[in-house]
């Protein structure tokens, strides 16, 4: 047997299981010899998942502390006096690419991603460690850069997240001087690094699981980051592209996107380029984008959901197509943004087609986790709160999407606040709800303690509450009439006076809403020193991060042996079985004495 | 956007092809035991890094669909005018094409063991991918001597904006060949380079088909081409 974790301090003695593991031709895996390059520039994907996850949700804190001036504003106007229609609309422009970009899809696929895919695998560490950590240094500046834009003069971009030309490049749209070229060279920064990082996920899915390990083995949230990943992969140049040609336009006067303008009296020095080119690269990749944040949520709930409901996944075969078929059918939905835009009649009756058809993987999606719980034996633990809270906020998110996937219920409302209602619960809250049932679920790996249990539950239910609290008026508002995007109502002949009381309820819950987030805070830090001792794996869950010899995982993830995979990753409540979950390196106890055998009608 | 479409299909049925050959059909709830192949699978870095090569690739193919998609686009709108190609891309699209033929020299010597082989290969082929940079820069040159200058019409525009991409990505693998070669002049085996030279060739191999479909695309094949099966279909 080949030891390859070079004489470590983990490696321990030589096979034990069943099975013996192979190591043949394995990667060297790297080795840190200093503070620096254990903690700081770390090749290890547990390191790097760390970083990511702390720059996403230190960026997050901005956007949501962004979230509250809007608020503010739309409820008291004129409260705040340094609240001006250009800071608005920076506001809100800042708001949504941090939230979607920087914090949502990092955090998922930087944070969940470099933590879990190594580990659920029976892997040591990613298969191009140092191409990783570049990807996060990379990530970590085009944060940077991004902030970089509030200092600048003229502040950042106020041209909305969808940063649609020609508004976004004129005069007069706030940070059109240095704004939306720091935005554009931060989001090719992003989308670099990402790539880097991408790379690095999918091999590792590809090449390096364990023994055992086939595909259709994985835990669920793996193919949920590995499909997001390959999307990701793909439709990220869109927004690559977009942004390169929209960087010519501002510098160096090309005019792709550019159409003859006449500004302020005078004829923009522009002619002939096309807004709408712009807005299908940016659709592109914008929706795609939706299902790079769902995906890995889908994934986890999954196995959040079984594990404390304790019970096998339904229909885990269907899940996994359900996911490649959204990953797929997202590619094509694309225009359904796009409908006001002005477009063929033809086109706006396909989109609306393909994106009625990706609710129906969706659907089955929820149906399986229903039928995953029913008869479970569910605990309520506070990861099991959040992922039942996903279920219902999504279904609700997801219904309205429903209704503005049709070309003529969508017109009316495109522009007024149903439409920030519907994103803001399917991928805003929901996402989000996911993110935290997660973090409560793996954090006693990441450090060996429980997160609190009280101050988690509170947590659960001021944000899950709190959540419908805000976003569900703000359909209501939106049927009524009330714009998006307007930085003040004044007054209006059709919306009543009553929205605006909505509007201040709707701000005040957002504030307190926004305010629980600091608990939490709280919680992730009390834990870290003064949390119950977690063990090795707390939530007697399957799957193979919670086999790893010490916790938190040693560098090398395994000691002297990776494991060996027998089962898959939802064996819970087996028939027979001395505990009620078996982990998928458990040769099980008809299987220990007999070795490697696979049972009759495996395929 | 249908040239990324027709790209993102191809991608799909190579994903799904290779799905199906992974069992995507079987019953993981039935098994119990070590499954899969037998043998090892080969997990070797030579591998990986193979894989991490074709999955970088198909992200590059994506980028220039999506450039292609836009180009033809843009160029259906009215103030088209195109560009009239210098003549020296051509040279450099021979030299591009040798390039690449020395590279693929290399890697076939590397397979053979000759080591003299693989020093050949290697240098032309780095010089030539100089050469073709270096061409590249002189075309540029010479439209903006008559007076095509980036901000322009939007088809001049398309030239330095794809023409630049295609360049960057060459230049990231001189990059790459330039550590092969920094490697070999100092003496390396044939053993530490054959990688390298094996993953240089597939990537020049592929922007050499790029910078194919490009041309086609600047030279106005391609649109020819549409037209002339719009024709055949109406």
């Amino acid at each position: 047997m080949v030891d390859v974790t070079h004489g470590g301090p983990i490696s321990g003695g030589t096979a034990s299981g069943a099975a013996p593991a192979f190591e043949v031709g394995e990667p060297d895996l790297y080795h840190p010899r200093s503070w620096v390059t254990k903690y700081v520039f770390s090749q290890d994907a547990k390191v790097i998942a760390i970083q990511y996850g702390l720059t996403a949700m230190a960026i997050g804190l901005v956007a949501l502390v962004l979230s509250w001036l809007m608020r503010m504003q739309l409820a008291f106007p004129g409260l705040l006096p340094f609240i001006d229609a250009d800071h608005y609309y920076q506001f809100i422009t800042m708001h949504g690419m941090i939230m979607v970009v920087y914090l949502l899809t990092a955090l998922f696929l930087g944070g969940f991603g470099n933590y879990l895919i190594p580990l659920m695998l029976g892997a040591r560490d990613m298969m191009f460690p140092y191409l990783n950590m570049l990807s996060y240094w990379i990530y970590l500046a085009a944060v940077l850069l991004l902030v970089a834009g509030f200092f600048v003069p003229g502040g950042p971009t106020g041209a909305g997240w969808t940063l649609y030309p020609p508004q976004a490049i004129l005069a007069n749209t706030p940070g059109q001087s240095w704004g939306i070229v720091v935005m554009l060279a931060s989001l090719m920064l992003f989308i670099i690094g990402f790539t880097m990082g991408g790379l690095n996920y999918v091999v590792t899915v590809l090449q390096g699981r364990t023994r055992g390990l086939t595909l259709m083995r994985m835990p669920l949230t793996i193919w949920g980051i590995f499909t997001a990943t390959v999307m990701a992969l793909l439709a990220f140049p869109a927004l690559f592209v977009g942004a390169v040609m929209m960087l010519f336009d501002r510098l160096l006067g090309t005019s792709f996107f550019m159409p003859a303008i006449v500004v302020t009296g005078e004829q923009a020095p522009y002619g002939g380029g096309s807004p709408i080119l712009f807005q299908h690269l940016f659709w592109f990749f914008g929706h795609p984008e939706v299902y790079i944040v769902a995906l890995p949520a889908f994934g986890i709930v999954s196995d959040l959901i079984s594990t404390h409901a304790r019970k096998n996944i339904f229909g885990y075969r269907m899940m996994v197509w359900a996911i490649v078929g959204i990953g797929a059918l997202s590619f094509v939905v694309w225009a359904h943004h796009m409908y006001v835009s002005g477009m063929n009649p033809g086109f706006g009756f396909f989109f609306a087609t393909t994106t009625l058809i990706i609710a129906i993987p969706t659907a089955l999606k929820v149906y399986n986790w229903v039928l995953t719980l029913w008869r479970g034996d569910i605990h309520f633990t506070v990861p099991m709160l959040f992922a039942l809270g996903f279920i219902v906020t999504f279904i609700n998110g997801g219904l309205t999407g429903l209704f503005l996937g049709n070309v003529v219920v969508d017109v009316p409302l495109s522009d007024t606040m149903f439409v920030v209602a519907h994103f803001h619960m399917v991928m805003g809250v929901a996402p989000i709800l996911v993110i935290f049932g997660a973090i409560y679920h793996w954090y006693p790996k990441i450090t060996g303690r429980m997160l609190d249990t009280t101050l988690g539950k509170i947590h659960f239910w001021m944000t899950f509450l709190g959540a419908y609290l805000i976003f569900f008026p703000m359909h209501y508002l939106g049927l009524l009439g009330v714009p998006r995007r307007y930085f003040e109502m004044g007054e209006t002949a059709f919306v009543p006076a009553s929205a605006a009381t909505l509007n201040v309820f709707i701000t005040i819950t957002a504030l307190v809403v926004g305010a629980t987030q600091m608990l939490f805070l709280f919680n992730l830090a009390w834990s870290l020193r003064h949390g119950r001792e977690a063990g090795g794996n707390p939530w007697r869950a399957t799957t193979l991060e919670w086999q790893t010899p010490e916790t938190p995982p040693a560098h090398g993830n395994w000691g002297a042996e990776r494991p060996v995979v027998y089962r898959w990753a939802y064996d819970y409540s087996v028939p027979g079985a001395p505990q009620d979950f078996l982990p998928q390196n458990d040769p099980g106890p008809d299987l220990a004495s007999s070795g490697e055998t696979v049972a009759e009608g495996v395929r | 956007m249908s040239v990324i479409l027709l790209f993102l299909v191809g991608i799909l049925a190579i994903a799904f092809g290779w799905l199906w050959r992974q069992g995507i059909l079987t019953k993981p709830w039935l098994e119990v035991g070590v499954a899969g192949p037998a043998a090892p699978p080969d997990r070797s870095p030579a591998r990986g890094a193979r894989v991490g090569l074709a999955v970088f690739l198909a992200v590059v193919g994506s980028l220039f669909a999506l450039s292609a998609s836009a180009y033809l686009m843009r160029a259906g709108l009215g103030d088209w005018e195109a560009v009239r190609m210098p003549g020296i891309v051509w040279v450099n699209t021979g030299v591009l094409a040798l390039s690449s033929i020395a590279l693929e020299t290399a890697r076939l010597a590397a397979r053979r063991d000759d080591i003299e082989g693989v020093r050949a290969g290697v240098r032309a082929g780095a010089l030539t991918a100089l050469l073709f940079l270096a061409g590249q820069w002189l075309a540029w040159r010479q439209l903006r001597a008559e007076g095509y200058f980036l901000a322009g019409n939007p088809a001049t525009a398309f030239f330095y904006l794809l023409t630049g991409l295609h360049g960057l990505h060459v230049a990231g693998g001189l990059a790459v060949l330039g550590r092969v070669a920094w490697r070999m002049e100092r003496g390396a085996g044939i053993a530490r380079l054959r990688l390298g030279v094996d993953l240089c060739a597939t990537y020049w191999h592929a922007l050499l088909l790029i910078w194919l479909v490009l041309l086609g695309l600047l030279a106005n094949w391609v649109g020819d081409f549409v037209a002339i099966c719009r024709q055949l279909l109406t």
